[in-house]
């Protein structure tokens, strides 16, 4: 009884700060100011690139991070305790400066007189290949790109995609790889057949950490993409801060965005499970 | 008769200039069920992992069939291991796990007259060759099941299945039974051995459960610091311990300094006693071992030695009595009750007495003064071994 009672300032907090906006953003959604309506919805379909885009974006951000992300957990899980703790903190590092402060940063080295197209132009990048495709650039076009956007989300996420997955395969029994050569098994066999498959709950886990706030973002797509690249994130915030002030269309377009994402979160993990009845987290 | 398969020669092992085995020799017979048997950090799960093929010996050969082996992997062996706690994989059923090696393996294409083309074993042979291992574990039915919806005694079962059903000549089992609880672990012990003389191949089983080693060995190679100890059938390691570590390993011994006369006669406490080994210096300090059971109760004025009870415990079959004799405690276990504080006197046969050369492990076994310590000692040497042997903690669980 005593725990109980020890929990409910967060439920209170919960309660004021979590499902009462999850309310609001409901109760607008279906509003247009006088009266329910359905309009919000109709009005979307002028979105359908932007809605597109950003899934797009988030999930080849999601598969990158999973690309450098599993080799970078392997990697930590086989290594010894000394050399794991110093590659654990630069890992985590970036996580503890502020996540616009990080973006800020990238601005200023992709920009066209940033840091990057500087040395470029200095060791003669540039000029190489200018001379070697008969083009005339002055600098790369790096910022204000889609690229810039990903790098954006993947510098800043794929910290959330390594360490579940290192988690995951950090608990794999070392007996259990053994067991496998024991019998046989090839490192690659040993991988598909044990490793992979074992360490799939890590991937879910760190594709949800990192596809769901990709999907969201609007302060990388707005740093980074220059307004160039308009994503969901950008979209809700102008209909709430913008100058297309219209909160009953952000509470429809966040609410779509949030059902699209649990949906495709359900079907993930559903698809996890099949692979892997009862398994670690 | 048997003939040797597996030999050792001159082994050494070393974890940053610790030594782990030192100089060990040690041949093991085709279709023998051998155990290596010692406290924790003995070196015994070492050995079984140079066998295995899962370290590299700092020095010295491992022979099979005459052939050396260091540098082959394990896989290349003809020898499986059953892991402590399994090991297991826990994301396939139990079909797949047995069903693990026979997909690994590959065997000459029939239709390739030169025989040099292979193939993989076919889904109906290897259904066959899975389905007949799960009968001889008695876990026909359980194919589906996922490891974690198995008792302790089924995973068991499907790791000595999974092991087996590679044909090796040897199994490897390295404290298979430590997870279980008492009941079913001596349930499993008939079961292995039963297992062992169906398949007809060698075991080599590591455990520090001497009980265990007792009931299932055809030889025991009692292990301390390195070194192998004693080698033998579980009556002459009983019987005929070669030192006090053995002595006191095996079974309870009451272990007192003694000189040997001359042959078949002892000296201990002042007095000489008759007994039935020869082959000492005259005068030679001894090691004398008596077994408690072979000590009986005998009114004082009979008693070869009179002593006074310190503490009895009922054990169920027996009573353990602990005696002092002029400071020296000594455990007897009779079926006779004596009361604490009562001065009964003692006589033991010529049989009773063994006796042992003096050893480096001379007076450090075999008081009882510290009877219930000892069992204390007991049960946290066990505890220690069981995190020695599992670093990461080992588990799921979560």
């Amino acid at each position: 009884m005593r725990n109980k009672g020890l929990a409910m300032p967060y439920v209170a907090w919960m309660a004021i700060f979590v499902v009462a906006p999850l309310i609001l953003v409901l109760i607008y959604a279906f509003h247009n100011g006088s009266s329910f309506t359905l309009e919000n919805f109709r009005a979307m379909g002028t979105y359908a690139a932007v809605f597109g885009r950003s899934f797009l974006l988030a999930a080849i951000a999601t598969l990158i991070c999973i690309l450098i992300g599993y080799p970078v957990a392997w990697f930590l899980a086989r290594e010894g305790p000394g050399l794991r703790r110093i590659a654990t903190i630069v890992i985590m590092l970036p996580m503890w400066m502020n996540f616009l402060l990080q973006t800020y940063s990238w601005m200023s080295i992709l920009e066209n007189t940033g840091l990057l197209n500087t040395l470029f132009q200095k060791i003669g990048l540039i000029a190489l290949v200018n001379g070697l495709f008969g083009t005339d650039f002055t600098y790369f076009p790096m910022i204000n790109t889609r690229g810039a956007i990903v790098l954006g989300m993947v510098y800043n996420y794929l910290p959330f995609m390594i360490l579940p997955i290192f988690t995951v395969i950090e608990k794999i029994d070392p007996r259990l790889i053994e067991a496998a050569q024991d019998l046989g098994a090839s490192s690659a066999v040993v991988f598909r057949r044990l490793i992979f498959p074992l360490s799939v709950p890590g991937i879910l886990s760190g594709v949800t950490m990192v596809f769901v706030p990709s999907v969201a973002t609007f302060a990388i797509s707005r740093l980074l993409g220059g307004g160039m690249v308009t994503l969901l994130g950008d979209l809700i915030e102008t209909q709430f801060l913008g100058g297309s002030y219209n909160p009953y269309l952000g509470s429809a377009i966040s609410l779509v965005m949030m059902a699209i994402v649990l949906i495709s979160m359900a079907v993930m993990n559903r698809f996890g499970e099949g692979e892997e009845e009862a398994m670690l987290l | 008769m048997s003939k040797e398969l597996i030999r050792l020669r001159d082994l050494c092992m070393a974890f940053d200039d610790e030594l782990v085995l030192d100089h060990l020799n040690l041949y093991i017979n085709d279709k023998e069920f051998l155990t290596l048997l010692g406290p924790s950090g003995c070196g015994k799960t070492t050995t079984l992992r140079i066998i295995g093929g899962f370290t590299t010996p700092t020095s010295g050969d491992v022979l099979f069939d005459g052939v050396r082996i260091n540098d082959v992997p394990p896989y290349q062996r003809q020898i499986n291991t059953v892991f402590q706690k399994y090991a297991l994989f826990p994301n396939m059923n139990v079909f797949e796990n047995v069903a693990f090696g026979l997909r690994m393996k590959r065997v000459p294409d029939p239709a390739d007259p030169s025989g040099k083309r292979t193939v993989k074993l076919s889904e109906t042979e290897i259904k066959r060759q899975v389905l007949e291992m799960l009968e001889t574990v008695s876990l026909l039915g359980f194919e589906h099941r996922k490891p974690d919806a198995l008792s302790g005694g089924q995973q068991q079962r499907v790791a000595i299945a999974r092991a087996l059903v590679n044909r090796p000549k040897v199994l490897l089992l390295d404290e298979p039974l430590g997870a279980l609880d008492l009941k079913l672990r001596k349930d499993m012990q008939i079961e292995l051995k039963k297992i062992q003389q169906q398949v007809g191949i060698t075991f080599i089983y590591v455990t520090h459960d001497q009980e265990e080693a007792l009931t299932m060995s055809d030889t025991i190679v009692v292990m301390d610091k390195g070194s192998i100890q004693q080698i033998g059938t579980p009556e002459d390691i009983y019987n005929e311990p070669k030192n006090a570590f053995v002595a006191d390993f095996i079974g309870e011994s009451n272990i007192i300094d003694g000189m040997m006369l001359e042959d078949n006669l002892v000296k201990l406490y002042g007095k000489t006693f008759p007994c039935v080994d020869g082959g000492f210096a005259p005068n030679e300090p001894v090691d004398v071992v008596v077994r408690p059971e072979d000590i009986d109760i005998v009114p004082v004025e009979q008693g070869q030695i009179v002593g006074t009870v310190t503490n009895v415990t009922f054990k169920g079959m027996q009573y353990d009595i602990i005696v002092d004799f002029r400071g020296f405690k000594w455990l007897i276990q009779t079926t006779d009750h004596s009361p604490v504080g009562a001065k009964i006197g003692v006589k033991i046969d010529p049989e009773g007495f063994h006796i042992m050369k003096k050893s480096a492990y001379s007076g450090k076994f075999g008081d009882y003064s510290s009877y219930s310590e000892e069992y204390d000692e007991l049960s946290d040497a066990e505890a220690l071994d069981e995190e020695e042997d599992s670093p990461e903690g080992g588990g799921h669980e979560e």
